[in-house]
């Protein structure tokens, strides 16, 4: 075990994990995150904090972890890159572990022009693969990037993120392939729609035999309107939602009932993929759907690890 | 005038790595100024790589080795002896290092750092190519710089809002990594880009750290 959070436990022994999100409040207050853990940790293994998501600031993910710890919830601390040096990514790597938190996702983060500063500047002082470098170099060696000691044990669970939609295709693989040399222990992907284009990704991890050396869980977006979904469609960078998806909402008399529908079909399939070891699933705005989601997908009740 | 330092002899021949034979561009505008890249020191540098047992095919002086078609049509009269070469090597500043990149589908290795601009942007003029990082990194990124080109500045590209060939910063702006896939991908390199790149040395970059070449007289 490296961190023996409930995450990698549940994962290392092989069972199918089930992740979902929360996003921390515009405000101090402590309520919404507390909540949403107490309903979601049941139906979870881990549940994510966004860092500042689409750039949009929010209290941090640092103190959203500690929260869910304390509605017992594994938390996965979620960290860009826009937003920190490494002075500071280090810093709070440190703090998150003191604090119990063992699961570390590393991203870019979306770009600071898309959130309500845009006119901040951007750090990108490292990049995700490199933090996800630093991050192993940190638990494995116990050292920081300028190779100083660190004192103690510095257990970390550490994840990333990939998005099969995104281009070039061929070459994303690599790219994850990169990620998985600096130390990647498990990735989350971007929501899956387009599942035969997910296969191929898969397929491709397979040939490039990665398979058996990262953690792959599919992330899945619940979308509850034909509104979100052609939103998602139009305007969100890096996510592909066919036509297809947009039409049956669109025609449907119950919308979130085919929105359900359609995550269900989803992960039937994703399910079938013997590579994908869990999903991810990213109900921000409709975290009540998550219960019944992994309900009626059969993936109850949570193993006990 | 285009500030720039010659990378340590190290650095090159470990981008020479297994190639025989290179081919050296120098530069006559700035590069000659700051004694990175004049006739002199690729003299210097055909020197020191035939000692070290390389092959230099040939050597090309461009007046400003930054102005893409001055490039371009001064390599025509070597055109064989290039094309017979492993690679090039490039002794000028980073916008002159990506024209010669893009005239030849050929590895292009970077020979000097540019640590300033000087306020000017090279003779070649439609963009931004080349961010004063004082680390150039282009012979990992097939001579098109991250840099200035990748809105996040990364150096294991391209982030998951690549789609299309566009960043994710706006449909008006490709994705730098897209094309440096691209190039690697028609010059058969896409190897360079599977090792672990460390952290860089923004400390040496323009506007990194503290100034290093203080104006003396206010
Ligand atoms: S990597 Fe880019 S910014 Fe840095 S010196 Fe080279 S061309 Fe200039
Ligand atoms: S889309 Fe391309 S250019 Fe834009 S930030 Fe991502 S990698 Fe850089």
């Amino acid at each position: 075990m490296k961190a023996g959070t409930n995450l990698e436990k549940v994962l290392e022994s092989k069972r199918f994990a089930v992740t979902a999100e929360v996003g921390p409040p515009k405000g101090a207050g402590t309520s919404g995150v507390l909540k949403k853990g107490e309903k979601l940790k049941e139906f979870t293994d881990a549940i994510n904090v966004t860092d500042n998501q689409t750039a949009i600031v929010r209290m941090c993910s640092l103190a959203g972890c500690t929260l869910l710890k304390r509605v017992g919830v594994d938390p996965v601390l979620q960290m860009v890159v826009r937003d920190r040096n490494r002075i500071a990514i280090q810093s709070d790597i440190l703090g998150a572990v003191a604090l119990g938190i063992g699961n570390i996702l590393c991203l870019s983060g979306d770009y600071q022009s898309f959130g309500n500063h845009p006119t901040a500047k951007g750090v990108y002082d490292l990049d995700s693969v490199q933090l996800i470098n630093t991050l192993k170099k940190m638990r494995d060696e116990r050292k920081f990037i300028c190779g100083e000691a660190i004192a103690g044990e510095l257990p970390l669970f550490i994840g990333a993120v990939e998005n099969p939609f995104a281009d070039p295709f061929e070459y994303r693989v690599f790219r994850l392939a990169r990620k998985v040399k600096a130390g990647v222990d498990f990735i989350q992907t971007q929501a899956v729609f387009d599942v035969a284009r997910f296969e191929k990704w898969m397929k491709l991890i397979k040939d490039h035999g990665l398979e058996e050396q990262v953690h792959i869980l599919a992330g899945i977006i619940p979308v509850k309107s034909a509104g979100m979904a052609r939103y998602m469609r139009d305007y969100v960078s890096g996510v592909t939602v066919p036509d297809e998806v947009v039409t049956r909402l669109e025609q449907a008399t119950d919308v979130k009932e085919e929105g359900l529908k359609i995550s269900l079909e989803i992960i039937e399939q994703i399910m079938e993929i013997p590579q994908v070891h869990g999903i991810h699933i990213m109900a921000v705005g409709w975290e009540e759907i998550v219960p019944v989601i992994v309900e009626q997908a059969g993936l109850l009740p949570r193993p006990e690890v | 005038m285009l500030i720039t330092e010659q990378k340590p002899m190290e650095e090159i021949l470990s981008y020479l790595g297994g190639e025989e034979k290179v081919f050296i561009v120098g530069c006559k505008g700035c590069a000659e100024g700051c004694q990175t890249g004049g006739e002199q020191q690729a003299i210097g540098m055909e020197k020191e790589l035939e000692a070290e047992g390389k092959t230099v095919t040939g050597i090309c002086l461009v007046d400003f080795a930054c102005n893409e078609q001055l490039t371009r049509m001064m390599f025509e009269a070597h055109e064989s002896k290039i094309v017979d070469s492993d690679s090039l090597l490039v002794l000028c500043c980073g916008i002159g290092i990506q024209a010669v990149a893009s005239v030849v589908d050929k590895v292009v290795h970077p020979g000097c750092n540019t640590v300033s601009l000087g306020g000017r942007h090279g003779e070649w003029r439609d963009g931004e190519r080349c961010q004063e990082c004082g680390q150039c990194v282009l012979e990992y990124t097939g001579g098109i710089c991250p840099i200035a080109r990748c809105a996040k500045q990364i150096l294991h590209g391209p982030c998951g809002g690549s789609v299309g060939g566009k960043c994710e910063v706006s449909p008006d702006l490709p994705c730098g990594w897209q094309l440096i896939i691209d190039r690697l991908t028609r010059i058969g390199r896409l190897d360079r880009l599977t090792d672990v790149v460390p952290p860089k040395d923004w400390g040496v970059s323009l506007t990194g750290g503290p100034p290093t070449r203080p104006i003396k007289r206010q």
